[in-house]
C-alpha cells in the first residue's frame, strides 16, 4: 500500500519535471517558432560586417526568415563571408539583395534582405551576389567631417567648421 | 618559539596532506558507487524510492522559492527597464537570468540543503548505528544497497527540479509584470520568445544541472560515508556537505559558463 502512493508521487514528480522541460522548449524558448531541420543555408560576402553576431536574424520586409550561422574571415576575396540559414517556406529570387542593418539607433544588427525581380530563385549553397555592409559609425563621422572641411575649404577658411 | 613555529608548519602540511588523502578517497569510493550501480539499477523500486525522498520532498521549496526569485526579478527588472522605456524586455530578464544561471544554481543549493544533508545524516546515522556494518555481515554489499539508490535518485532528480524551478520563476515574472504591473503580454511572451534559445540558452543549463546533480549527491554521499561515527561526526559532516556542496556548485558554475558561452552573444 505504502509503495504504490510513492510510485505515484514520484510519476507525478517526473510527469511535473518533464512537463517544466516542455515549457522552457515550446513557451519560453523558441523551438515552437522556428527549426534548423527545414531551411537552407546561402552565403553572403560583406565587405564588413561591423557588430554582426552569429545567431543574428535575417529579415525581409521585418519577418525574421533565418538565422546567420557562421562568420567567418575569406582569405581568398578579402572580406567576410557570412553563412546564414533560412526558413524552406521562404524563397528568394537570385537578384536578392542583402544589407546588414541595425534595428534601432543602438541596436543589434541584423541582415535585411531584399527581394528583387529575378525568375530565378536562390538554392541551398548558393552565394548572394548584391551586399551592403554595415555602417560604421566612425567611418560616417569621418566623412561628414571631411565633408564639412571640404565645402569650407572652398570658401577660403579651412580647419573651421 | 621556534618550537611552536615548527607545530604550526607541521599543522599546515598535516591538513594538506590530510585534505589530498580524503580526495582520493573520495574519488575512490565514487568510482566504486558508479561500477556497483548495475546492481542497484536492477531494482529499480530501491531508486524509485529515494526520488520519493530527494525530488518529491524537495518539490515544496523549489516551487515556492521558484514563484518568489522570479517575483522579484519581475519587480527589479521592471524599475530599472522602465527608465529607458524598455519595459517588455523584463521578459526576456527574466527568462535569460533563470534559464542561464539562477535556475540551475539556486535550484542546486536548495537541493544541496534539503536533500544532499539529508542524504548524508541518514547515511551517516546509519554508520553511527553500525547498519552499514551489519549489512556486510549478511553479505549484502551498502554501497551497492544504500549508496548506490541514492546517488542515482539525487542525479535524476536535479534536473526536474531545476527545470520546474525556471518554469515557475517565469511565471512568477509573468504574474508581477503582465498581471501586477501591466506590460503588454504579447509583447512580454514574444521577446522572450526570441531572445531565448533553445540549444544555447536551455540546453546549456540543463546540462549544467546535470553536472551540479552529480557534484552534489557524491558530495553528499561520500560525507556521510566518511563520517565519523559519532553524533558530533554525523553533524560535522551534514556541515560540510553543504558547505562543500555551495562552494563546488558556485565554482563548478563558472567554469562551465565560461566553457559555454564564449564568443556566444
Amino acid at each position: 500500500m505504502q509503495r504504490t502512493t510513492m510510485d505515484l508521487w514520484v510519476g507525478l514528480f517526473v510527469i511535473a519535471g518533464i512537463g517544466a522541460l516542455l515549457i522552457l522548449a515550446l513557451k519560453v524558448g523558441n523551438l515552437g517558432t522556428y527549426s534548423e531541420a527545414q531551411s537552407y543555408t546561402l552565403v553572403g560576402y560583406f565587405e564588413n560586417v561591423g557588430g554582426l553576431k552569429i545567431r543574428a536574424p535575417v529579415k525581409s520586409a521585418g519577418v525574421v526568415v533565418g538565422r546567420v550561422m557562421d562568420i567567418q574571415f575569406s582569405t581568398k576575396t578579402f572580406d567576410a563571408a557570412v553563412t546564414m540559414k533560412i526558413d524552406n517556406r521562404y524563397q528568394f529570387p537570385k537578384d536578392t539583395f542583402a544589407s546588414i542593418l541595425t534595428s534601432g539607433l543602438l541596436g543589434a544588427q541584423y541582415i535585411g534582405l531584399a527581394a528583387g525581380g529575378d525568375e530565378g530563385m536562390l538554392k541551398s549553397g548558393d552565394k548572394i551576389m548584391k551586399t551592403n555592409s554595415a555602417m560604421v559609425l566612425e567611418e560616417m563621422i569621418g566623412q561628414f567631417l571631411f565633408n564639412q572641411a571640404s565645402e569650407d575649404g572652398d570658401g577660403g577658411d579651412s580647419g573651421k567648421f | 618559539m621556534p618550537r611552536r613555529i615548527v607545530i604550526g608548519i607541521r599543522g599546515v602540511g598535516h591538513r594538506v596532506i590530510d585534505s589530498i588523502w580524503r580526495l582520493g578517497y573520495a574519488s575512490r569510493f565514487f568510482t566504486l558507487t558508479l561500477l556497483k550501480s548495475g546492481t542497484s539499477m536492477r531494482r529499480f523500486s530501491l531508486i524509485i524510492r529515494e526520488l520519493y525522498f530527494t525530488g518529491v520532498l524537495t518539490l515544496i521549496i523549489i516551487l515556492v522559492s521558484g514563484l518568489f526569485v522570479g517575483m522579484v526579478l519581475g519587480l527589479q527588472g521592471y524599475e530599472t527597464l522602465q527608465k529607458y522605456g524598455a519595459e517588455t524586455a523584463v521578459g526576456t530578464l527574466v527568462a535569460l537570468s533563470l534559464v542561464r544561471e539562477l535556475g540551475p544554481v539556486v535550484a542546486a543549493l536548495l537541493f544541496a540543503s534539503r536533500a544532499g544533508s539529508a542524504i548524508t545524516a541518514e547515511i551517516g546515522l546509519m554508520k553511527a548505528t553500525e547498519q552499514l556494518d551489519a549489512m556486510g555481515m549478511m553479505a549484502v554489499d551498502p554501497i551497492a544497497r544504500v549508496v548506490a539508490p541514492r546517488f542515482w535518485a539525487g542525479v535524476i532528480s536535479m534536473p526536474f527540479l531545476a527545470a520546474i524551478f525556471s518554469a515557475m520563476g517565469i511565471f512568477g515574472g509573468y504574474l508581477v509584470a503582465v498581471v501586477l504591473i501591466g506590460v503588454d503580454e504579447g509583447l512580454f511572451w514574444s521577446q522572450m520568445q526570441s531572445a531565448v534559445d533553445f540549444r544555447f540558452d536551455i540546453v546549456n543549463g540543463i546540462i549544467k544541472t546535470c553536472f551540479f546533480g552529480v557534484a552534489v549527491t557524491a558530495i553528499a554521499v561520500f560525507e556521510g560515508y566518511d563520517a565519523q561515527p559519532t553524533a558530533e561526526g554525523v553533524s560535522g559532516a551534514t556541515t560540510r556537505t553543504v558547505v562543500t556542496s555551495a562552494l563546488v556548485i558556485l565554482g563548478l558554475d563558472f567554469v562551465l559558463t565560461s566553457f559555454m558561452f564564449r564568443g556566444v552573444s
